[in-house]
């Protein structure tokens, strides 16, 4: 019985000390292992992956301190930072999400900034057998379309992109209405709408032009830029962040020439600081 | 099979001291109990807590939250049948007959309880997608399965099934052979000794397993979502609709969670009493 007991409390010990770490931002890496720096926690928008990973190597390289991203949904990373969760910097794929992050308290009303802008893009399936070449075929009856849901900032900025469409006379309502029909589903986020396009399992998509790789496969109908719909992505530090100084620095290096010519080579519009 | 461990008392002590005895065990049991207990009943508590009736009843009138429910409810169900009707004589086979094969067949059935629900959406996607190894021959005959609600019952009978396959299987193994040959010699057909005797004296353990299914159907997300995608209505059951609503519609995600967990909860007890499958302290 003692013996149990004392296994118990070993397991108790192990378990603390598990919640301890974990509150260190997961993985068990003590501040000192890397110097004074330690590790910067980045909440990120899913479109952003891979040009956030190599500002962050980039980053780690020069700072000596550990980046841990989160990629996600923004809608889903907002509300995580909403239910407390540690983080240090938060960019978003729009403002209603940063300002969500703020309602919540997490983010410094006027501490963001806009620091890339995307634009709409219809992605079709690598073989193409709906044979779509023109905005106007999407609404032929049988076309398998999949959007993001409108939980998710590039579904609300597709169906605006449709709303300007429906106000067009060229296009019209019918337009917009025949498209919506030949939705089958909403995805979770961006890059979900990517892959299924990109397995042939729908016809056509609509996803940020900095989504599609360099040498990936789907054909691309452009969105004229009347209709288009330009996404903007702001930055900010989180307010009580475990990292203010670090966090500020991978911030100006979002900023930095060789940031911005990242984030440009992935297809983001840069902005001029 | 375990044998049971045969306890033979060399003394018989004073009953006051072996009572006081068995309570200080009882007492350490419990609070060994405690710390597991807690991690899983304080998340479920403060999801009760976070909750405001007036806006529960709201939302549980929206439409997009009676059609969540209403899918989910009809999807589980038809899994469910499936997986009686499919399940049953493998559950059979596997209790009953030896074969070359038999361990590896038996493993197999247990994979996808524990794939990550996300391989799981792949697997289908590759098999019955329009571009699938199977699906691209039924695209042909014009049949399409992804983004139906077809894909969501097929997701949850691939993750859910396993659960009432190994349950009835347990229960087949279980009913005493000599009764069914008894059966058997009064002239009975096969058919008739299993509906007669096997059936019935299985029963218990294969309602379980069979609750054990749609339970584990009712919270199926991953493979739904990857398989059936999201359509409002059409693919986008109770899971889905607390995952998506998370952001904007927070408190209808909520009242999803609370329904979603009412349902298990009161169907997992129910069946639990008319079984009398509650643990009895032996």
């Amino acid at each position: 019985m003692a013996r149990l007991l004392g296994c118990m409390l070993l397991l108790l010990g192990w378990l603390t000390a598990c919640a301890s770490t974990e509150r260190t931002g997961g993985l068990a890496a003590p501040e000192t292992a890397t110097g004074s720096q330690g590790e910067l926690i980045v909440f990120a928008a899913a479109s952003l992956s891979e040009a956030f990973q190599e500002i962050g190597r980039t980053f780690e390289a020069q700072q000596g301190a550990r980046v841990v991203f989160n990629f996600a949904g923004s809608q889903q990373l907002a509300q995580q930072l909403a239910q407390g969760a540690p983080a240090d910097v938060f960019a978003s794929a729009n403002r209603a999400q940063m300002e969500a992050a703020m309602s919540a308290g997490r983010i410094a009303a006027g501490s963001e900034r806009i620091f890339a802008r995307n634009r709409l893009v219809v992605i079709v399936a690598p073989d193409n057998s709906a044979a779509l070449r023109q905005l106007r075929d999407l609404a032929r009856p049988g076309v398998h379309v999949v959007l993001a849901a409108k939980e998710v900032p590039v579904g609300r900025y597709s169906l605006e992109a449709l709303d300007k469409l429906a106000a067009d006379p060229g296009y019209g309502r019918a337009f917009r209405d025949a498209v919506l029909r030949n939705v089958v589903s909403y995805e979770e986020n961006v890059r979900a709408v990517l892959s299924k396009v990109a397995l042939g399992e729908a016809d056509a998509g609509v996803v940020y032009v900095s989504d599609i790789a360099p040498g990936s496969e789907v054909g691309r109908i452009e969105i004229p830029d009347a209709f288009n719909v330009v996404a903007e992505y702001p930055i900010a530090p989180v307010r009580d962040a475990r990292q203010p100084e670090l966090a500020q620095q991978f911030i100006a290096a979002v900023f930095s020439p060789a940031g911005q010519a990242t984030l440009q080579r992935y297809n983001f519009l840069p902005v001029q600081p | 099979m375990m044998r049971r461990a045969q306890i033979t008392s060399t003394s018989i002590a004073p009953t006051s001291r072996s009572a006081t005895r068995r309570r200080r065990a009882t007492l350490t049991l419990l609070l060994a109990s405690l710390p597991l207990l807690a991690i899983v009943l304080i998340p479920l508590a403060a999801l009760l807590l976070r909750v405001q009736p007036a806006l529960l009843t709201q939302h549980l009138f929206e439409a997009q939250t009676r059609q969540a429910i209403a899918l989910s409810l009809t999807t589980t169900a038809m899994a469910t049948l499936l997986a009686l009707l499919g399940g049953t004589p493998l559950a059979y086979l596997l209790a009953r007959r030896s074969f070359r094969g038999r361990a590896a067949l038996d493993t197999l059935i247990d994979l996808p309880m524990v794939l990550p629900p996300s391989v799981a959406g792949i697997a289908l996607l590759l098999a019955f997608g329009r571009r699938g190894l199977i699906g691209q021959y039924l695209v042909a005959q014009g049949i399409e399965i992804a983004f139906t609600p077809i894909a969501v019952v097929l997701a949850q009978l691939f993750v859910a099934a396993p659960f009432y396959i190994k349950a009835a299987a347990a229960g087949f193994a279980a009913v005493d052979r000599e009764l069914e040959q008894a059966a058997a010699i009064d002239g009975a057909s096969p058919l008739r000794v299993f509906s007669a005797v096997t059936l019935p004296l299985a029963g218990p353990t294969v309602l379980g397993g069979l609750v054990m299914t749609w339970a584990r159907a009712l919270g199926e997300f991953g493979a739904t979502i990857i398989f059936a995608g999201n359509f409002p209505g059409r693919t986008q059951t109770m899971p889905l609709a607390i995952y998506i609503g998370f952001e904007l519609a927070f408190e209808r995600a909520l009242t999803l969670a609370l329904i979603l967990l009412a349902c298990s909860f009161g169907v997992l007890l129910t069946v639990k009493r008319l079984l009398g499958q509650t643990l009895r302290p032996l």
